[in-house]
């Protein structure tokens, strides 16, 4: 069995009385592609900012490389050594760049903060990884006002990999982008994990988009998982009704916006009666143990 | 009521002199007939929301307009605004992309479903008691007690829902969707287009629906105009525009777009898309095109009728995409 990229287990967060996310665990192989799905509330941008440590989980473990990474970091060293490991790509580039500061200062800040490196060997990793990202000197030394939307999410791209991550977090990554550049992203996205072995934590509401970035899908509900698998296998046949809807809601010809609004009426009376439980929902299918290469040769 | 429902011809939008008088659009034309759904597609820049929002006499300030752009046979570009006042009231509504920022937060839903009503001279306890029953029609359940609640105390859906019926008011003939479902959820955003639909078939309005989604609009729409930089380059019905999509933007478009139904990933549109202002001579799209040809930089293609398509490509003809 191979070690996971990350792994996690039963990860649990409330706020007051609200329950955003519970009992949540999965895993990504080192260079899988997992995508997180589900709508406005249903805990998946928690999640994720539980995994880079930017809320705090109640209860749960999570696993980067193998390290456990639950308990608050105690130093320096070690909150600079887990955030090496797992990287944050935000959904809109307009608020996640600081307006002040030029593209290559941006790129060398991490490289400042994580290496002891000279100015000329940062430099040279800085060109690296705007190249990387199909940007030049042009952009470099532009500030983020002189870019467009697209260039923008290559820069935070670029600054995203600086640390050489095992994971990187998509966090709606394309969604602010217009449908042509988006596209272009995408392709850039699965050049970088060819190339780099990084893997891809999706997470989205977009299931057209999951199809085509995913090897798995997680969707989620009210904090909970409904249903994980294959993405290719849960897409062709879902298993819960939540996952059914959200397949059902995506526009193509043919569309019925009317039904899908009576499916989700009576989703939701049904749940409100017996609420999504871990243990009822759980095992519709499991993410499997290992990547999808050796699942084939298992098969 | 003379001509048809909406008719724009050769729309040309010039931002303030000043700077510089930057174009934003050049020579729009479209139309929408009694009770057609039409919907208006093109990424940021294309100009499509500066379209949807003139039908109402919303143009930048400081902003010329040429060309024409009718309602029912009347032009807006030269109404009084007494006039004008009575025609958003009445004759043509719009609905925006967010309603968390178009609905004034420190009012309550019932001021806000019934100001146009109130305006128009209806007295307050009427204009309430058709507020309760638009709200029951766009599907808000106790009706009576939502007129005195807040905005902050419904979600985005909700929130979209109550939007619809503050615009259905004055029980207009066209309706104006400015990317009326992009903030929200996707099965709330089904669930906010069946009640859009349903709504327009039974009170035979006409609607003019901006997306930046090729998908979504050929789901609720009979006929569909592509925008680029300002321009429309192609326009056909929903089914044509998938099946034989004529613009070598339009096809661009549907390629990149990630499909739920094939195994053929998406393919980026190289470049990026521009505005107007930014535009060279000759077609905006040339510097992206796979089909470019050194005609294309010389002179704006103009509009041709291929098969009941209008398509502005120098290479139209030639050219099938798949």
């Amino acid at each position: 069995m191979t070690e996971h990229a990350l792994e996690v287990e039963g990860l649990r967060k409330t706020f007051g009385d609200h329950v955003a996310v519970d009992g949540v665990s999965f895993s990504l192989p080192p260079g899988g592609s997992l995508a997180i799905v589900g709508e406005s509330g249903s805990g998946k941008t928690t999640t994720a900012r539980m995994l880079v440590g930017l809320e705090r989980p109640d209860a749960g473990r999570i696993r980067v490389g193998g390290r456990d990474r639950s308990h608050v970091a105690r130093g320096r060293a070690t909150r600079l050594a887990r955030a090496r490991e797992i990287q944050m790509v935000f959904q809109d580039p307009y608020l996640s760049l600081d307006p002040r500061v030029t593209v290559a200062a941006c790129v060398e800040e991490p490289l400042r903060l994580h290496f002891s490196m000279s100015p000329a060997e940062r430099r040279a990793r800085r060109d690296e990884l705007l190249a990387r990202v199909g940007l030049g000197e042009r952009e470099a030394d532009a500030l983020p006002r002189r870019l467009s939307g697209g260039q923008r999410q290559r820069v935070a791209i670029a600054r995203a990999l600086a640390t050489r991550p095992k994971v990187l977090i998509l966090d709606e990554a394309t969604a602010a982008l217009d449908v042509s550049i988006q596209a272009q992203i995408l392709d850039l996205l699965a050049e970088i994990r060819r190339d780099t072995g990084v893997g891809y934590l999706f997470v989205t509401h977009n299931l057209a988009l999951v199809r085509h970035v995913a090897d798995d899908i997680l969707v989620l509900y009210q904090g909970r998982v409904v249903e994980t698998g294959p993405t290719r296998e849960v897409l062709a046949a879902p298993e819960h009704p939540y996952t059914r809807l959200l397949l059902h809601s995506v526009p193509r010809p043919g569309w019925d916006p009317a039904r899908i609004a009576a499916d989700r009426r009576a989703l939701a009376a049904a749940l409100k009666e017996t609420p999504p439980s871990p243990a009822s929902a759980d095992p519709l299918r499991h993410v499997p143990e290992t990547n999808s290469t050796e699942r084939s040769a298992a098969q | 009521m003379t001509g048809r429902l909406l008719e724009i011809e050769k729309l040309t939008v010039r931002l303030a002199a000043g700077k510089a008088a930057r174009p934003i659009l050049g020579g729009v034309s479209l139309h929408v007939e009694r009770g057609e759904a039409v919907g208006l597609v093109g990424e940021s820049g294309s100009g499509k929301s500066v379209t949807c929002r003139s039908v109402l006499g919303l143009l930048p300030e400081g902003a010329s307009a040429s060309g024409s752009l009718r309602v029912n046979g009347e032009d807006i570009l030269t109404m009084s605004s007494t006039r004008l006042r009575e025609l958003r009231r009445r004759d043509v509504s719009m609905i925006f992309q967010d309603p968390r920022a178009s609905i004034n937060p420190m009012r309550r839903i019932g001021d806000f479903v019934t100001e146009g009503m109130r305006a128009g001279g209806v007295p307050q306890k009427d204009a309430l008691k058709r507020a309760e029953e638009l709200l029951e029609s766009v599907g808000i359940r106790e009706p009576g007690p939502a007129l005195h609640r807040y905005p902050h105390e419904f979600s985005g859906g909700m929130l979209q829902r109550v939007m619809i019926a503050g615009a259905l008011a004055g029980g207009p003939r066209l309706l104006l969707a400015d990317e009326p479902t992009t903030a929200l959820d996707v099965t709330t955003q089904a669930e906010v287009v069946s009640i859009l639909t349903r709504l327009r078939a039974e009170r035979d309005m006409g609607m003019l629906f901006v997306t930046h989604d090729l998908e979504l609009a050929a789901a609720i729409c009979d006929r569909i105009y592509v925008m680029y930089a300002g321009r429309i380059v192609e326009a056909q019905s929903a089914e044509g525009l998938f099946g034989r999509p004529r613009h070598p933007y339009t096809s661009g478009l549907l390629a990149a777009t990630p499909r739920l139904e094939s195994d053929e990933p998406p393919h980026g549109v190289p470049g990026r898309p521009v505005s107007l202002a930014e535009a060279p001579d000759g077609c905006a799209f040339a510097a992206r095109c796979a089909h470019v040809r050194p005609g294309c930089t010389e002179r704006e293609p103009v509009h041709r009728e291929i098969d009941g398509a209008q398509v502005a490509c120098l290479r139209a003809e030639e050219l099938i995409h798949d």
